[in-house]
């Protein structure tokens, strides 16, 4: 989908950088990017930087960057016109699936996206540039950033450590430094999902090595909370 | 940013942070905070020091010899101190090569993190 809508707006000087954020590396993401025929720079993330840099705290975020390499919008839930994997959970019968899986499926149904609005603002933004209401003040941008209290700080460096210890081959040695970042940072999906994802691929469920898992922090914050409204009033 | 000691190559930190050492301290966008007479050494800086007065995060696994600098905090930060994008360079996975986000300058860029997990 991001593929087609960069093809469409190439021309007008606009590009697509996508970052994977993933501990698991060359493995766990090149299969993706060369399925798609990626033509933009898909970059790889093991560390996560992007969470420091920019303050990701989920995925799909986007990040609007202008001309003079000056943040627009800062990072914030976006989708390209539409969510084709929401499309296909809304088909699926979940009476035939294991009760487990049915259940964080109905959690999934309740995730709320505007893939349709996030495209108009970002194809205005395209046609308009500075002039489009969809760009904001630089002010605006810090402001809307992430919090950074010194908890978010310190999340960011106990992650780093641990997916450090995890690649160098001890992963034992990663999880106090990932049970802390969660605990610092409980709003930050990419470094709970990345850890989870560890112990269980499939569900990311509840194991006695992490406190949350995906379906009891969804639960936790309600699940229309997990992307925050992309705020495009104007 | 991930460190095996805690003197650090100063455009290693540069890079890795957003921060730059210049002649009146250590700078980002509009802000310069000045750093003790012997924070810079050659090229290279002291973490600790530098730690202290940006108010980042050094976290020690001791058992593996490690520190991890966690970014600049502060009760009314937020994680942009300035609209300026930050560089951002990390391997391109359809060559293997670095990729540098500044080298986009000139286009308009949507950012977008995405993961498989």
């Amino acid at each position: 989908m991001w593929q087609e809508l960069r093809e469409e707006l190439h021309p007008k000087g606009f590009e697509v950088v996508t970052v994977a954020l993933d501990v698991g590396g060359v493995d766990a993401t090149k299969e993706f990017v060369d399925r798609a025929k990626a033509q933009h720079p898909s970059l790889l993330d093991e560390a996560h930087v992007v969470d420091e840099l920019f303050g990701v705290v989920n995925v799909p975020n986007g990040v609007w960057i202008d001309e003079d390499q000056m943040i627009v919008r800062p990072a914030e839930p976006a989708f390209p016109g539409r969510n084709p994997v929401m499309e296909s959970f809304e088909k699926m019968d979940l009476s035939t699936l294991p009760p487990d899986v049915a259940d964080i499926m109905r959690e999934v149904k309740k995730i709320k996206t505007d893939p349709a609005a996030y495209k108009v603002a970002l194809l205005d933004w395209v046609e308009r540039g500075a002039d489009s209401p969809y760009a904001l003040s630089p002010d605006e941008v810090v402001a809307r950033s992430h919090p950074r209290t010194d908890h978010e700080a310190r999340a960011a460096a106990h992650f780093e450590l641990g997916q450090h210890l995890h690649r160098s081959g001890d992963h034992e040695a990663a999880i106090p430094h990932w049970r802390e970042a969660h605990r610092l940072q409980p709003d930050n999906w990419t470094y709970k999902r990345q850890a989870w994802n560890f112990e269980d691929p499939v569900r990311q469920g509840p194991t006695d090595v992490y406190e949350g898992s995906w379906i009891d922090d969804v639960r936790k914050i309600g699940a229309e909370n997990y992307y925050p409204v992309v705020d495009l009033s104007h | 940013m991930l460190l095996d000691s805690l003197r650090v190559d100063v455009a290693d930190f540069e890079a890795r942070t957003g921060w730059s050492v210049q002649p009146e301290g250590l700078c980002q966008g509009d802000v310069c905070l000045p750093l003790p007479p012997n924070a810079v050494d050659g090229n290279t800086l002291d973490v600790q020091a530098v730690a202290d007065r940006a108010g980042m995060p050094l976290v020690h696994d001791e058992a593996h010899g490690v520190w991890a600098l966690g970014p600049a905090a502060g009760p009314e930060r937020r994680a942009l101190t300035t609209a300026r994008a930050p560089e951002l360079e990390l391997p391109d996975l359809r060559t293997g090569e670095q990729f540098r986000l500044s080298s986009l300058r000139g286009q308009k860029v949507l950012l977008l993190a995405w993961a498989s997990w």
